[in-house]
């Protein structure tokens, strides 16, 4: 393992167990996640993305093999030493009353204020390092109840960078976004690995999105199982055509995306 | 802003805690009651007993119960993110009646815990935490259940009348004495501590408000949902266990000698949101504490509004009660849209 690998699987095999039955959803995967690299997890609903999500971030364990999470064990790690390294961005909509987006990102924090969470000259300035970088600096005074679900979904993202993690996983962030904002989002986020290096992981649907502005692409399907690389080795390898073909849709070999045959 | 609203908060409390000694049932002139609490006038006398051993405790123990039954309503609203959660609704405050409602009827007791010997105090107590500790851990396992806020707070609601049923059964084995008993401690009322047991009191809900505070910052993140949480590093399991003790204890100990109180519990902390106007638990747990003290002294004054007769206090607390949470959902509603 290079210091360039932040997240690194051995034969892992995800998925759950229902009842008696075992439920397989990656099957001995291999693989690895970088360093100031952006990452996106592709795959139709129930193929399993959230639960390679959550046994890649230490969630839960995996059914065999192993995840390694900056060299060990995350099963080794106390939940506090966790949570400086990894941060997460979920689905669930908090209910927050009362609660200004300065406030909220400040929650970031938690994993290094005191016993009664004061923040201190570092963590405000992590916090107003978070909202400039994310560019939510008009939002700062704003309730959060009062936030466009896009507006909310970069809130929390600024609260996974207040959290200084080397590692950020995002699960579908750009959900219930409109198309500007999910391109916003998305474009955000590249930079921000790139500049930040980090390690940013994100499972989404947004497929023409992912495909021109991630590093990588981990392909995600209940049959094919799942298969990572470069926007170029998936397209000359020929895996995202085999993936996304359906009767309609048709892979342009010339800019490796999807057109759609009218 | 938030020390001003500390300010007014603390002062109109101060305000109708005097206001509770210097008006009750019995018509005491103002003079006459300034004589015995600073010159100890009238000292062997019945009015010096009204004041000192009646008004004073029941002053105090509002105060006390009042902030108790306002955080235990905060804490089980933030843990398990559901505006409506509170002890009375979530059927924790019958959990309590229940463990009482064993102790009394089978001891053959007549009034409250405030007036029994040690041995019996300390059985009611041990009854009451039994019962709501009992309550808490079944809403706590069915929350891991039911992922649905609603239907978890209709399982309470269930849980409430299943106890409500089991304590009506225990009626009908026990004498007439001990139901009545039972009947007047059910409508609740403050005045039920006497001033020997008004230190014990203190520090069975200090003990409670303590761990409550020691809780503010996991109870801040929690906000934001369990998964975040845990993400933050915050212990859930340390969470949820202080949780079990501060809502069992802190409801517990209220019920056991003041009755099962509604609506304070649920309506107070929505009444303090609208106030602070923040979501940081270190300014809303103090914040609750006071002015829970504060509903509650001045339900104490309308329980005196007939004249000639006193309202029970849970004839009064659904007045201050009701329209705050109608209100809360009806907000809750128009921001959904």
């Amino acid at each position: 393992m290079d210091n360039a690998t932040t997240i690194k699987t051995y034969s892992l095999t995800t998925g759950y167990v229902t009842g008696k039955e075992r439920k397989i959803i990656t099957d001995r995967l291999d693989s690895e996640l970088y360093r100031g690299r952006f990452v996106c997890l592709l795959g139709p609903n129930g193929a399993g993305k959230s639960t390679l999500l959550r046994t890649l971030a230490g969630f839960q364990p995996p059914l065999s093999g192993k995840v390694e999470i900056m060299g060990h064990n995350p099963a080794s790690y106390s939940s506090r030493e966790m949570s400086k390294l990894l941060s997460v961005v979920l689905t669930e909509k908090p209910l927050l009353e009362n609660m200004d987006v300065e406030a909220l990102v400040s929650l970031g924090r938690a994993p290094y204020t005191d016993f009664w969470g004061r923040l201190g000259k570092s963590d405000h300035e992590a916090v107003n390092d978070a909202i400039r970088l994310i560019g939510i600096e008009e939002l700062r005074h704003r309730q959060v109840q009062s936030l466009s679900d896009g507006e909310r979904q970069k809130v929390m993202i600024a609260k996974a960078f207040a959290q200084d993690t080397p590692i950020i996983f995002l699960d579908e962030p750009t959900a219930f976004l409109d198309y500007p904002s999910k391109v916003e989002i998305m474009l955000l986020l590249h930079n921000l690995a790139r500049n930040l290096e980090k390690t940013i992981f994100m499972s989404t649907h947004d497929l023409d999105i992912a495909l021109q502005t991630a590093d990588d692409i981990w392909l995600i399907d209940k049959k094919l199982g799942v298969t990572t690389g470069s926007h170029r080795q998936l397209t000359e390898s020929g895996a995202l055509e085999k993936y996304f073909q359906r009767p309609g849709i048709r892979f342009d070999y010339s800019d490796g995306l999807f057109k759609i045959d009218l | 802003m938030t020390i001003v609203k500390f300010i007014v908060v603390g002062f109109l409390t101060i305000l109708l805690f005097i206001l509770n000694l210097y008006i009750g049932s019995v018509d005491i002139p103002v003079s006459t009651v300034n004589n015995i609490l600073f010159e100890g006038g009238d000292a062997e006398g019945p009015l010096r007993f009204i004041i000192i051993e009646s008004r004073l405790p029941q002053a105090i123990t509002t105060l006390l119960a009042g902030g108790a039954l306002t955080v235990a309503g905060l804490l089980l609203q933030t843990a398990f993110r559901n505006p409506l959660a509170g002890p009375s609704i979530l059927g924790i405050t019958s959990g309590s009646s229940l463990g009482v409602a064993f102790v009394m009827l089978f001891l053959g007791g007549t009034i409250s815990a405030g007036s029994y010997s040690w041995g019996g105090y300390t059985a009611i107590l041990i009854g009451a935490f039994a019962g709501s500790l009992g309550v808490m851990a079944l809403l706590i396992l069915f929350s891991i259940w039911l992922k649905n806020d609603m239907l978890l707070l209709i399982t309470g609601i269930m849980v409430g009348y299943l106890t409500s049923s089991v304590i009506t059964l225990l009626n009908y084995v026990s004498s007439a004495e001990g139901i009545q008993g039972f009947t007047m401690w059910g409508m609740g009322n403050f005045n039920g501590v006497s001033l020997a047991r008004i230190p014990l009191f203190a520090i069975t809900v200090g003990i409670g408000l303590i761990c409550s505070i020691m809780m503010a910052k996991p109870l801040n993140v929690v906000l934001l949902g369990e998964n975040y949480a845990r993400n933050l590093g915050i212990n859930m399991q340390w969470v949820r266990n202080m949780l079990l003790v501060a809502t069992g204890l802190l409801t517990s100990v209220v019920t056991a000698f003041c009755g099962p109180i509604s609506f304070i519990g649920l309506a107070v902390p929505h009444i303090v949101r609208m106030v602070f106007r923040v979501a940081d638990h270190r300014i809303i747990l103090p914040g609750c504490i006071l002015t829970g003290g504060m509903i509650g002294l001045l339900c104490n004054l309308l329980c005196l509004l007939p004249g000639n007769m006193l309202l029970p206090l849970n004839g009064v607390t659904p007045l201050i009660g009701v329209p705050v949470i109608l209100y809360v959902i009806f907000k809750g509603r128009r921001q959904k849209r």
